[in-house]
């Protein structure tokens, strides 16, 4: 008899040893003459049980992790393919790991669960169910796609939240240029903020949905090419992604007739070259089109003049593979879910020094201290945990006070935070504050593109004056100068917030604000004493 | 083959990945890709090539090429390893990590190691926050990278297996 064993092809679960586990496997199962069919699926999104190995069985899949090469030949002696408990790797039923059990899996439902190569297998799960009932609703009302996507309360995934609908309502209503010009879709994934691999995860692991979320965008405005601008940091998602995309077009779910209702979609990965900006809407037209990725000042809006001058709706990996649920459910049970004008689930990603990280996919409306409480058990050191980014390298440091704040885009910006792309990044107690608020700076001045000055100057004098204050705080300088070079960071990060034309210079602000005033007291006297002399050192030249 | 005979396939070369591409909208980002997938460079007879493929000046290429970290006009080492900078890697001791790396490889960022076989770069997140701290080499990330994990690594990464063809 055949068993099915399922091992991850996810970059994650690669980096922790997938793909050397599978040749073990295939090596053993070979010369043990157990059949065995090896299905690289995505990842369920449980990285800190990576390499996941999951086994079908009567009951069900039953996982084992995190396995490695040397455990293989231990797993196979105790009955893994037949699903025995006995083994110390041992996790129940894949479904009831708490972990996952615990979550609202909506946009992820899919991962971990099919194989991605597989345009049937996403077919036997629901896949193109959400297309076939827009094809079905464009028959009837030119608007209806878009109404639909209005009433489910979607809002843009990549961090700015702004409403989905009313974006694809502007490309909707927008002319091209000319008859022979065309709009487009482009699809942001550029997921540069760290402490976030959601679109990745879900890139790796089902494909389709993205796929099917950008044609209905297409079908429901009017767009005939789709781009993905993939960061070129994704080299496996690029590689699953062009392989699905070859698929969809053989399958007749991309080219000239969509399976055979006479409308037409194209769809092409670009790749992006390391460029953080790229991932600021207007930025990454101008890398698409070709050129240097420079901010474009808005107005016009991307909707309106957007890739090559057309009306272009920009929407976020997540948002586009939302897209077939809210199509397949329907907007009402996806509104369902979620809090206040937070509609829906994010999918937060807990990482840093935290000890299961991983994806949690929720509803709007759970706290940090919850997620912190029922998924993450604590730092990955053991330490106590003394501070919270969320939102990527643009959002605040929280600090414990906050952390029963709810998850909603209004409640975060209510405390001067941002809830962003959903990244949350862990630090335990051994954090310097200084030195996270001097990398804000840093991290912008690295890059910024440049075109406006708040931000291109600005960060780098940030830089200064935190190194300003670090040493006078070391050769007890007056109050006063201390005082004064207080008084001129914030004045430098409040002409960045003012003065920037991007969320880059106008936000790098957020996070050294968050720690000026929740970590008033670690500020600057925090900073290790091996880092101060060389900062003190660097200005003696 | 003599040194002017090797100038002339690389230019052939990239003529060949300039014409593939050219009529593509907003083709220079996928040919200076595919460029750099073959030669693991841009090589410098590139930048004229694509100024005249795509009708623009090599100034307006050269400006392209210098604003994307992603992209060398430097032959880097047989190895590009990439040591993540990000947040999430900090949070779990990536600074030390990395010095460690700097200290062991004996180059700092954008530097290339005496045998020509490691380029050194800093990466702005992986996407393997969940398991940091992380570093990539060529088209593969590892995490929960430490120093001594790294030694064990770059042993391994030696000239035979990549004639062999196992990395890149």
């Amino acid at each position: 008899m055949t068993t099915t064993l399922y091992l991850p092809i996810d970059t994650s679960a690669i980096a922790m040893g997938a793909d050397d586990v599978a040749k073990a496997l295939c090596f053993q199962t070979e010369k043990n003459q157990q059949a065995i069919n090896l299905i690289r699926n995505g990842s369920r999104g449980l990285f800190y049980l990576e390499p996941l190995l999951e086994v079908q069985t009567e009951q069900g899949r039953v996982a084992y992790g995190p396995v490695t090469v040397d455990d293989v030949e231990s797993l196979l002696a105790q009955g893994v393919l037949e699903g025995n408990a006995d083994h110390p790797l041992y996790l129940g039923l894949t479904e009831d790991i708490p972990y996952l059990a615990k979550q609202q899996r909506l946009t992820f439902k899919r991962a971990g669960i099919i194989d991605p190569f597989s345009i049937d297998d996403y077919l036997a799960h629901d896949g193109f169910t959400g297309l076939s009932n827009a094809i079905a609703l464009l028959k009837q009302d030119s608007n209806s796609i878009v109404d639909e996507i209005k009433t489910s309360g979607l809002r843009g995934r990549g961090g700015a939240a702004f409403p989905t609908g009313i974006k694809w309502q502007t490309v909707l209503d927008a002319k091209t240029t000319s008859a022979e010009q065309q709009k487009y879709i482009v699809c942001n994934a550029d997921e540069g903020d760290s402490g976030t691999f959601s679109d990745r995860l879900l890139m790796e692991a089902d494909p389709f949905s993205l796929i099917e979320g950008m044609i209905i965008a297409g079908l429901a405005v009017g767009a005939t090419q789709g781009y993905i601008y993939l960061r070129s940091e994704y080299p496996q998602a690029q590689f699953i992604l062009e392989k699905a995309i070859a698929s969809a077009y053989q399958h007749q779910y991309l080219g000239d007739n969509i399976q055979g209702s006479g409308q037409r979609f194209d769809l092409e990965v670009r790749l992006g070259a390391g460029a953080y900006i790229c991932g600021e809407e207007t930025s990454l037209l101008e890398s698409l089109e070709g050129k240097r990725g420079l901010v474009r000042a808005k107005p016009p809006l991307p909707a309106i003049e957007g890739l090559f001058g057309q009306p272009t709706i920009v929407n976020n990996v997540i948002s586009l593979a939302t897209v077939p649920i809210i199509l397949a459910k329907g907007a009402a049970y996806y509104q369902h879910f979620g809090i206040g004008r937070s509609r829906g689930t994010l999918p937060f990603q807990l990482a840093g020094n935290i000890k299961q990280g991983g994806l949690v996919e929720l509803a709007f409306g759970t706290t940090l201290a919850d997620i912190l409480h029922d998924f993450g058990a604590g730092t990955y050191t053991g330490e106590p945990i003394k501070a919270i980014q969320v939102g990527g390298p643009l959002g605040a440091y929280l600090s414990e006070s906050q952390w029963q704040t709810q998850l909603d885009y209004e409640a975060f910006s209510a405390i001067n935070a941002v809830l962003g792309h959903g990244g949350i990044v862990v630090f335990d107690n051994s954090v310097s504050m200084t030195e996270q608020a001097r990398f804000a700076m840093e991290f912008c001045a690295v890059e910024s593109c440049g075109k406006c000055t708040p931000c291109r100057i600005g960060s780098t004098r940030g830089v200064e004056v935190i190194d300003n204050m670090i040493i006078a705080s070391q050769q007890d300088s007056s109050n006063e100068q201390s005082v004064a070079l207080n008084e001129l960071l914030v004045d430098l990060c409040d002409t960045m917030i003012d003065g920037s034309l991007c969320a880059m210079g106008s936000m790098t602000p957020i996070p050294v604000k968050s720690i000026m005033t929740h970590f008033a007291d670690d500020f600057i006297s925090d900073m290790p004493v091996h880092h101060a002399e060389k900062v003190t050192v660097k200005e003696q030249r | 083959m003599n040194a002017n005979g090797k100038e002339q396939s690389t230019e052939k070369t990239i003529t060949l990945f300039v014409d593939n591409k050219k009529k593509l909208p907003g083709a220079l980002l996928p040919i200076l890709h595919d460029i750099q997938q073959h030669f693991g460079y841009i090589p410098q007879p590139a930048i004229v090539i694509i100024a005249q493929g795509l009708q623009q000046t090599e100034a307006e290429i050269y400006g392209v090429i210098s604003f994307y970290a992603h992209f060398h006009l430097e032959q880097p080492g047989r190895h590009i390893i990439e040591v993540c900078r990000g947040e999430a890697c900090q949070a779990m001791g990536s600074t030390a990590l990395e010095q460690a790396i700097k200290s062991q490889l004996g180059v700092d960022f954008g530097q290339t190691t005496a045998d020509k076989n490691y380029t050194l770069e800093p990466v702005y997140c992986l996407g393997n926050c969940a398991c940091s701290p992380s570093i990539k080499v060529g088209r593969k990330t590892y995490g929960r990278m430490s120093s001594s994990k790294f030694a064990k690594l770059i042993k391994t990464l030696s000239l035979y297996q990549l004639n062999l063809g196992e990395e890149r």
